[in-house]
């Protein structure tokens, strides 16, 4: 390389520094990440391989857990929200979808978050859509138009469905079998969104919760919820589905 | 020029001819003209409006593709076009109940696709709320055409064809869900059915009948006050009083909604091409017009807990239902039933 293009590199390098910087400094946006950890109980979700107790006392694993949560709305520690409108589907069968990264979040401190576990009415009846809400997922009705908000499948050697399985398919966007929930929490301390940071909430989904409180669910006699009958009892239970693990401000 | 040379110059001159017969099948050609969405005179506003969906020639052609084409079905034996015949109004001729893949029969009578962008809800129960998702449920019902989305998607992505056809519609290297979706939207929306002789004489460019004009008259005090003009249906859910037939346990809209009040009712059909649609009623039973005309002229024959306003009809005479049904063949529409643009393009 001769000297007059090596100084060439350098001052292109250098061009290309300063322009991050800039980039930076001037950003009014910032990212942070969320991650989700399944457990039942206290202990981490285990599929297929670890039996688990309801409050009934009644074996059972769980072989399936997937659902939606959206429109992520952060509360700013000087009031307001920040609202995003995207979906994210979440399996824990699939790591990445555990981790979700909030891009271009306004800068500044933020106290708390609100979101809703299923799709809201809108998305619900906008025809065909793409990404997370794309039907191939296999999350949607196609006999009684809807996403289905949750599916956690399992068995439990109570269950009076073949197989012994259970499987709770829970949906619908319309009262009275409307079984979006919301979700409020509070990070305990502010986080801060800017440069060179990316906070973290860890967020516990606690299985459990699907199958109890409110309404405690036997495994003898409700081994089956795939639409509109007895679904608002799961959304009940899965209204307290998640609480804050881990705040890395 | 030698004997010789002017055999060769026939028989190029003849391949040359065959070949351009061959190509230039304008027959199929799809122009933006072809793919253009108006709302017809005398018609309310639209529901779907093709606002997300911009109507291009290549994307309605791939819907084309995609409505006739058995590759859609599990075992590639059943397309859309199966049970949604061009010429029936893209009913199912002389079939009471679907049928799908295997053999296997449905539990309710195939309805006619026309006029799909004034619709807010599809099927009997009303259970699709939207065009674009409307097509999913035939898809993936296990009595239709049985297949999974996955599936379908990997099946297109195999075929060099449909690889184009998409590229070509979507400028995307990557065939998907939305796309098949939006796709068949472009196809089934512009089904239009507006230009049959009653819509001529509508518009004062063509004259009923004196048979007709009655039939019109007695539509008009009897019918349809659910049977709305000009798309002859107020689009709610009615229970007419047809005895459930026990071996299809199909309760119709209490199937979507659970509410006891909806069951047995189902979605008032509109009766564009009715001449061309028969079988009639959700179940098919009613195999011609006369069949349904005795069915609705004697309130003796309504079961369960029919509409009030079924009672409005009284009895009919058969001279009343002879009239009503010259009028309905007058919505029998050959503009739409002999449209080009839904040939079958596999026939080419």
């Amino acid at each position: 390389m001769s000297v007059s293009n090596y100084f060439k590199v350098m001052f292109g390098m250098a061009a290309f520094w300063v322009a991050i910087s800039f980039s930076s400094v001037y950003a009014r946006e910032g990212s942070m990440l969320i991650s989700i950890a399944h457990f039942v109980g206290n202990q981490q979700l285990q599929l297929d391989t670890v039996q688990y107790k309801n409050e009934l006392n009644q074996p059972y694993t769980i072989t399936k857990c997937k659902y939606y949560i959206g429109k992520i709305k952060l509360k700013k520690s000087t009031g307001g929200y920040y609202t995003l409108n995207d979906y994210y589907l979440v399996s824990e069968e699939e790591p990445a979808s555990k981790q979700i990264v909030l891009k271009d979040v306004p800068k500044g401190e933020y106290t708390g978050m609100e979101f809703i576990i299923g799709v809201d009415s809108i998305d619900n009846c906008s025809g065909a859509q793409s990404g997370a809400l794309d039907p191939v997922n296999a999350m949607f009705w196609t006999w009684n138009t809807g996403y289905i908000f949750l599916k956690m499948e399992g068995v439990s050697p109570v269950s009076k469905s073949p197989g012994n399985v259970f499987e709770y398919h829970i949906g619908g966007y319309k009262q009275p079998t409307n079984c979006i929930r919301t979700i409020a929490l509070n990070f305990g301390s502010s986080i801060e969104i800017g440069d060179g940071k990316l906070p973290h909430i860890t967020l516990k989904a606690d299985l459990e919760e699907v199958l109890e409180n409110p309404h405690t669910i036997d495994f003898s006699k409700l081994s089956s919820v795939t639409d509109f009958h007895n679904a608002t009892l799961i959304a009940d239970n899965y209204g307290n589905l998640f609480s804050i693990l881990g705040v890395v401000p | 020029m030698s004997k010789k040379y002017s055999i060769i110059l026939i028989i190029v001159t003849l391949c040359a001819v065959l070949m351009g017969f061959s190509k230039s099948n304008k027959y199929f050609v799809i122009a933006a003209t072809d793919v253009v969405f108006k709302t017809p005179e005398g018609f309310p506003k639209p529901v779907y409006k093709f606002k997300n969906n911009k109507l291009t020639p290549e994307i309605f052609v791939l819907g084309r593709m995609l409505f006739y084409d058995p590759i859609l079905s599990k075992d590639s034996t059943v397309s859309c076009a199966t049970c949604h015949q061009r010429i029936a109004a893209f009913a199912h001729f002389d079939h009471k109940l679907s049928h799908g893949i295997n053999g296997l029969i449905g539990r309710r009578n195939v309805p006619a696709l026309q006029n799909l962008a004034w619709k807010s809800t599809f099927m009997w129960d009303g259970g699709v709320n939207h065009l674009e998702v409307q097509p999913l449920s035939p898809l993936t019902n296990p009595v239709e055409m049985n297949e999974t989305i996955a599936d379908i998607i990997n099946k297109l992505r195999q075929n060099q064809d449909y690889v184009a056809a998409f590229r070509n519609a979507f400028h995307d290297t990557v065939i998907t869900s939305s796309h098949i979706l939006k796709a068949l939207a472009q196809f089934t929306g512009l089904m239009i059915s507006a230009d049959a002789k009653y819509d001529k004489c509508m518009k004062g460019a063509d004259t009923f009948t004196v048979p007709e004009k009655r039939g019109l008259m007695l539509f008009r005090d009897k019918c349809a006050k659910c049977h709305e003009e000009p798309l002859f249906t107020d689009n709610k859910y009615r229970n007419n009083g047809l005895k459930p037939d026990t071996s299809l346990k199909d309760i119709g809209r209490g199937l979507i909604t659970g509410e006891t009040a909806d069951y047995y009712k189902f979605l008032v059909p509109g009766l564009r091409n009715i001449e061309r649609t028969y079988p009639y009623m959700h179940d098919g039973r009613f195999r011609n017009l006369k069949e349904v005309l005795d069915y609705y002229g004697n309130p003796a024959n309504f079961y369960g807990k029919f509409d009030a306003e079924m009672l409005e009809i009284g009895v009919l005479t058969n001279e009343n239902k002879s009239d009503i049904i010259a009028f309905l063949n007058t919505l029998t529409d050959y503009t739409f039933l002999y449209d080009r643009r839904f040939v079958d393009p596999f026939m080419q």
